[in-house]
């Protein structure tokens, strides 16, 4: 409260890591505050000792090596400072990034498009501009843009992440409190981008199982959408695991380490899967040929694509046959 | 009128930019006073929301590139820098005028996407917006700030050759006013970025008519190939802006601190180093868009490092003020209220470079009022306070020191009201460019906008009262502040080739302990 308005500087922290970051702001603040209020206090006090007047018409100078010695000094003062506020901001970012692989995590697919965000829970549900999760769970984000770029901004989370057409992104929270929170885009995406606006709606576990049970059961889950998305398409004839000899199976594949032909080797992340299915021959697969699956650029959209992703998604425990 | 339009000397040059960049400034002025009056109201009540997003855009690309980046350059580097080189001229005369004719068209294009309907991407063009989705006059603003980019290569080569080839006699390197280093440094700049930005604007403008599939993740591009290319001249255009003001403010605090500058070579190692390490950041604008967590960390140390130099540059200054005998003028005001100000700006981009604190304050607020502080803190700031420091070598005539200084702290006041309050803002998590927001921020908002309009009143002042001492003002004398620098030894104005008497230098820059005093006695001095 200042002055009967209420104020707060940062919203209520309300995930695992928003405590990490209000950490690394208070620290940062506390330097910028030091620091601007000293050269303040330092120019006020030399503006009124120094000032011009019968007497001190002129300047007396500093020696060289004065000169020498307090610039080397601050040299290495700031840099130490530097130093550390830049190791404590990679260190919680760190965690930050870092996606953990629990095993009951919650996988919700996140489709922007100008102007509102629809998510997609794991049993098929669908909601618009509203995300209901609960709390104490990680939920990882599969991200999507349909159009532009957008940015999933939950200033309560400290979590941003920008949502780039083309790509498929993972971010993640872990909610600490129920509540509704907002959600805002945070990348200029056009004419009602100051609108495009949701609510995360943290609930308690059993009234979030609750919320998922009262859903539309005519919905099939997200992972057998994509199934059958997958048998629609015809990804089996290759991509079944008894039929390997022309494509990789994908038992087991996701969240591991894939080796290409070129050496190199990638993470069967949701981006690889996506580029994969539209691009197949930009990472070929060691110990298999390129130029062998036809692109599914324009036969499959963003919204089939998270699909076919939570599909494969479903299957990194399957007993796979390693080739 | 055809004598000026057909000039090769460098001051008439220096003064055509003046006036055109003058109306550009007011222009993006009045487009921000419509965001802070839209934006006092938490709903989009004033204009449509489209509208919005046109005047931001418009003020943003107006302000950088037709006021920001050209402004101390090529005005009072344009004016100056023979003058303190002992030199004529500029080495290419007739390649400065051009550069002006340039920058005219660049700024006539933009201004006739602004009338044809304007443009609504923002100053940053980011893709695939820019390209597949915005309907507003792409094309032309682009072209228009290709042309005024390719202005400022002309005045970065002609200004590296004239530092390299006119110095005066006995004008050795360590001699060179700060001043001079700082626009050496500028115009290394200017002339390896700005091709960068050039060719990223003209694939944005062939993306858009062809769709070739650079940028557009339809075709195959990516969407942050444009970010890397953009930002790679972008953030270094940042140093474009505040290098030359931290050069006027290292000619001023010597001055008006009577004093030598304190580590002479600090500081002009640190106007070199920040430009290099400048080139060096760019991916600090991309922590969260989906970069690698190597690339973001590498990113993060470099952008502390170029931190190291800057906080030279204020060590220096208040070094030099101290055992000064300081004399608060009307451009001395305007250099404290840079100094402090860059170093809150400087301060706040720390915590932008700080990469768990950048998740969570990129694209709000704080990043608004951040680069505000730099830029209109600072660097206008600085521009002012040139201005007013060589005005009366410019124009001859002395101005209201009264009125003059009143000018200065209403701008410092207006200044923190508008900015400060955005800074709260942002940390309190508002995303920027909104044309409405939730009600809670109101009071914020606000706030600022009423700061804006004292931050007005502080840029109408002087446009009234330098005017007036075209007419009124008490005749300058060459030397009115005492001050050291080859441009000081000629008459106010000079005349047309500079000087008289070709100058030879003998002694170290900056030697105020033994300098003439000043002939200028302002009210209530000693």
């Amino acid at each position: 409260m200042i002055l009967g308005i209420p104020f707060e500087l940062l919203p209520a922290a309300a995930s695992a890591t928003s405590g990490a970051v209000d950490v690394a702001v208070f620290l940062v603040f506390a330097v910028i505050g030091v620091v601007s209020l000293g050269v303040v206090a330092a120019m006020v006090y030399i503006v009124v000792r120094y000032r011009r007047r019968p007497g001190n018409l002129t300047g007396r100078g500093h020696d060289p090596a004065t000169i020498w010695r307090t610039e080397l000094g601050w040299c290495a003062l700031t840099a130490t400072v530097f130093l550390g506020l830049f190791t404590v901001g990679a260190a919680f970012f760190d965690r930050i990034e870092r996606v953990p692989a629990d095993a009951d995590a919650l996988d919700v697919a996140v489709t922007a498009k100008r102007w509102m965000w629809s998510f997609h829970h794991p049993n098929g549900r669908r909601e618009l501009s509203q995300l209901h999760v609960p709390a104490g769970r990680v939920v990882r984000l599969h991200l999507a843009s349909e159009d532009v770029i957008h940015s999933f901004y939950v200033p309560a989370f400290r979590l941003k992440h920008d949502v780039v057409p083309g790509w498929l992104r993972t971010a993640w929270f872990r909610a600490t409190a129920p509540g509704t929170y907002a959600l805002a885009c945070a990348e200029y995406c056009g004419t009602e981008h100051a609108v495009m606006r949701a609510d995360v709606v943290v609930m308690e576990p059993h009234a979030y199982d609750r919320w998922l049970a009262q859903g539309d059961d005519s919905r099939p889950p997200l992972a057998a959408a994509g199934r059958a998305l997958f048998q629609r398409l015809d990804c089996g004839a290759c991509h079944e695991s008894h039929r390997r000899r022309r494509a990789p199976p994908l038992e087991g594949l996701y969240g591991r380490p894939v080796a290409l032909r070129d050496g190199s080797s990638v993470i069967a992340d949701d981006d690889y899967i996506r580029r994969s299915i539209l691009r197949p021959d930009a990472d070929v697969v060691a110990d298999y040929q390129g130029g062998v699956m036809p692109t599914y650029a324009g036969l499959v959209d963003d919204d089939e694509l998270l699909l076919l992703v939570a599909y494969i998604r479903s299957l990194a425990d399957a007993e796979g046959v390693s080739p | 009128m055809r004598s000026w339009l057909t000039t090769t000397d460098h001051k008439r040059i220096a003064l055509l930019y003046l006036g055109t960049m003058t109306l550009f400034f007011t222009l993006g002025g009045l487009l921000a006073t419509v965001i802070r009056v839209e934006l006092a109201t938490a709903a989009s009540d004033l204009v449509t929301a489209e509208t919005y997003n046109r005047l931001f855009t418009l003020h943003g690309v107006i302000m950088v590139f037709f006021f920001l980046i050209p402004s101390i350059p090529t005005f009072l580097g344009n004016y100056l820098l023979p003058l303190m080189l002992g030199a004529p001229d500029l080495a290419f005369p007739r390649l400065n005028l051009a550069s002006w004719y340039v920058f005219v068209a660049g700024g006539l294009l933009t201004l006739t996407a602004m009338v044809a309907g304007g443009l609504d991407t923002g100053w940053t063009f980011y893709t695939p917006y820019s390209t597949t989705f915005s309907d507003s006059h792409v094309v032309l603003a682009v072209l228009g700030v290709f042309l005024a980019g390719l202005s400022s290569v002309f005045t970065g080569i002609n200004f590296i050759v004239t530092i390299h080839r006119l110095r005066a006699p006995g004008l050795t390197w360590l001699r060179l006013p700060l001043f001079v280093w700082s626009h050496y440094a500028t115009s290394l700049i200017l002339v390896l970025a700005t091709p960068v930005l050039a060719m990223t604007l003209l694939l944005v403008a062939i993306e858009r008519g062809l769709s070739i599939g650079i940028f557009d993740p339809e075709a195959g591009g990516s969407p942050l190939l444009f970010q890397h290319f953009f930002w790679f001249y972008s953030h270094p255009a940042v140093y474009i802006m505040i290098l030359p003001g931290m050069g006027v403010v290292s000619e001023l605090i010597p001055c008006f601190s009577r004093n030598r500058p304190f580590g002479y070579e600090f500081v002009a190692a640190s106007s070199l180093a920040i430009a290099v390490f400048g080139f060096l950041v760019w991916g600090h604008h991309m922590f969260v868009a989906g970069q690698s967590y190597f690339a973001s960390v590498v990113f993060s140390f470099l952008s502390f490092s170029v931190a190291v130099p800057s906080g030279v540059k204020v060590f220096s200054w208040l070094g030099t003020m101290h055992r000064g005998s300081v004399w608060l003028t009307t451009p001395m005001i305007y250099a404290l209220g840079f100094v402090a100000l860059f170093t809150i700006g400087g301060g706040t981009g720390l915590a932008l470079a700080m990469l768990a604190v950048d998740v969570h304050l990129h694209d709000t607020y704080f990043v608004v009022a951040h680069f505000h502080t730099i830029m209109v803190g600072g660097m206008l700031m600085a521009y002012l306070g040139g201005l007013h420091f060589w005005w009366p070598k410019i124009s001859g005539r002395l101005y209201s020191e009264r009125w003059g200084r009143i000018a200065a702290y209403t701008l410092f006041i207006g200044f923190l009201l508008t900015f400060l309050p955005q800074f709260v803002l942002g940390t309190q998590g508002l995303p920027r460019r909104t044309a409405s927001y939730p009600p809670e921020y109101q009071f914020l908002q606000a706030l600022s906008s009423a700061g804006a309009t004292i931050l007005a009143v502080g840029y109408v002042l002087p446009g009234i009262y330098l005017l007036a001492s075209l007419v009124r003002g008490r005749p300058a004398g060459d030397n009115p502040w005492g001050a050291t620098g080859l441009e000081w030894r000629t008459s106010s104005p000079p005349p047309p080739h500079n000087f008289n008497k070709a100058p030879v230098v003998t002694e170290d820059p900056y030697d105020y302990p033994r300098a003439p005093q000043p002939t200028f006695i302002g009210a209530g001095d000693v």
